[in-house]
């Protein structure tokens, strides 16, 4: 089975993940009245009310880090731990995730780093094994 | 005669855990005691506002009565995220301000379990994959944020727990009553960085409430020697927060809430002699120092390191033990915070007074991913 196949043949963890045959993205809408960009489909605009002004687009695949956690204690089989950061994305979203392939310290760890989106299946933990399409973030 | 609304009766159980009770009586047993403090009974209240959580579509309020007299009265139940006690308060004081009643009561109670907060959902849990849902991860991307902007430190957070801590061994009240030195704060179990276990409120089972009452009322009925008078009460949601989806913000909402309940008792931060602010976590208070006004942006390290946010200080924050050492029960946490304040004002706090206070500020803001956010903050004044 191809890459495509098998990312097609799970479903997205969240609602603004579009798996795009394979071709994962962000789904985002921007705001053409006041240009802000938002993750996810909206209708009218949180920051200016404008109202039939929202355009589909995909958001960034690039940002720089800018702010981070690193969890110690989350939910039993949960895997801790792990680095969970909002993330500034290049086109202005703003998108939080885990961050992958950083090591889990503070002092290693830092603002502004150039990061990335990949795309991956995971297992969530109340799914009973099932796996779902999802993203995380990885150094740029 | 003025519109101005007076506590005449204000109270909360210890807080702690109580598994063999219900909501309705915790609820009951706040009511009694403010009503007590008062010297009043449930037949003299024209209307009740009840806050709670856990049995939000519960009619707690209506149960608390089947508990302490069904006398008949209007009911509101309220539910606000950690501002659920504080929304129950301030409908009590805009339905006196309304001019629709003359004495009213408010209560906040809840029963929670240990642990965790933020999960619960049937969907596919995105934890750990992508990020964290917790309270203790949202805050400490807070106090991350923080410190990004500020450089303000992991031994900075942890000096609000040793301080919130200390002043719990003064109040009897307080779930917890045990001095945390800084280094034991910084070494307990990490939840999420820089949070640690000790840098987390408790979750606790509590109740508080009170009894507000119009000007002319008190004077009817002779309470003016134990009245405290609320000189402001204001809300917020969070204005637009470009980050908000990402990482709630308690900032814009506070600032927001700060501003207006200011400009609305006509005094700024430096007329405020005590605080009790939302000490979820230790970053949010750092936070908050500035959102409050208390310091200047940038400052809440600094303000923290000179001890003058402890009791004996300028401005002394969170002497009950806050929400750090008392505990937090979510629709309860609102009115105790009043009670506290409250308590200053009429010179009856104890060892841990704050002397000479004359105004005082309680804050709460709740809220979650995804949710928004709920703010209040009262200013109460001594009579
Ligand atoms: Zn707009």
């Amino acid at each position: 089975m191809s890459e495509a196949e098998t990312q097609e043949a799970v479903p997205p963890l969240v609602p603004y993940l579009e798996p795009n045959a394979g071709k994962p993205y962000i789904a985002g809408s921007r705001c053409e009245a006041c240009g802000h960009v938002f993750v996810g489909e909206r209708q009218v605009c949180a920051k200016c009310t404008a109202r039939g002004k929202m355009k589909p687009v995909h958001i960034a695949e690039t940002g720089k880090l800018y702010a981070f956690t690193i969890v110690e204690r989350s939910f039993p089989g949960v895997q801790v731990p792990f680095v969970d950061v909002v993330v500034d994305m290049d086109d202005g979203a703003h998108l939080k995730g885990t961050l992958l392939d950083v090591e889990p310290n503070p002092e290693k760890i830092p603002f502004d780093l150039p990061v990335k989106l990949v795309y991956r299946e995971a297992v969530p933990i109340n799914t009973k094994g099932k796996p779902y399409l999802t993203y995380y973030f990885v150094p740029a | 005669m003025s519109n101005d609304v007076y506590i005449v009766g204000v109270d909360m159980i210890k807080f702690g855990r109580y598994p063999d009770r219900t909501v309705p009586s915790l609820a009951a047993e706040a009511a009694l005691m403010a009503l007590d403090d008062a010297g009043l009974g449930i037949k003299d209240m024209q209307a009740l506002f009840c806050g709670n959580l856990g049995q939000a579509s519960g009619m707690v309020g209506q149960r608390l009565l089947n508990e302490i007299g069904q006398t008949g009265i209007p009911v509101t139940n309220v539910a606000n995220a950690c501002a659920t006690g504080a929304t129950a308060f301030r409908d009590a004081w805009m339905s006196i301000k309304a001019g629709v009643y003359d004495v009213v009561l408010a209560v906040g109670v809840e029963q929670m379990g240990k642990g965790l907060l933020g999960g619960g959902s049937n969907a596919p849990s995105p934890e750990g994959i992508i990020g964290s849902g917790t309270m203790p991860a949202m805050f400490a991307h807070i106090g991350n944020e923080h410190t990004r902007k500020y450089g303000t430190t992991f031994a900075q957070f942890a000096r609000v727990s040793v301080k919130n801590h200390w002043h719990s061994t003064m109040n009897p009240k307080s779930m917890y009553r045990k001095e945390t030195p800084l280094q034991e704060v910084m070494a307990s179990e990490m939840i999420a960085y820089p949070n640690t276990k000790l840098m987390c409120s408790v979750n606790v089972d509590g109740s508080a409430a009170a009894v507000l009452c119009s000007e002319a009322k008190v004077k009817q009925l002779g309470l003016m020697d134990r009245a405290v008078k609320v000189r402001a009460s204001e809300m917020s949601s969070t204005p637009f927060e470009s980050r908000q989806a990402a990482m709630p913000d308690f900032t814009a909402a506070t600032r927001l809430a700060a501003k207006n309940v200011y400009e609305r008792a006509g005094v700024g931060p430096d007329d405020i002699n005590l605080i009790e602010l939302h000490d979820c976590f230790a970053t949010a208070e750092i936070v908050h120092y500035e959102n409050l006004g208390i310091c200047a942006d940038g400052d809440a390290g600094k303000l923290i390191d000179s001890g003058e946010t402890q009791l004996g200080g300028r401005i002394p924050v969170n002497v009950s033990g806050g929400l750090l050492s008392k505990g937090h029960p979510l629709g309860a946490t609102g009115i105790a915070n009043i009670y506290e304040v409250a308590t200053h004002l009429r010179g009856r706090a104890g060892e841990r007074q704050v002397e000479g206070a004359r105004l005082g500020l309680t804050h709460v803001v709740g809220g979650g991913p995804g949710m928004g956010t709920a703010c209040a903050i009262h200013i109460l004044e001594k009579v």
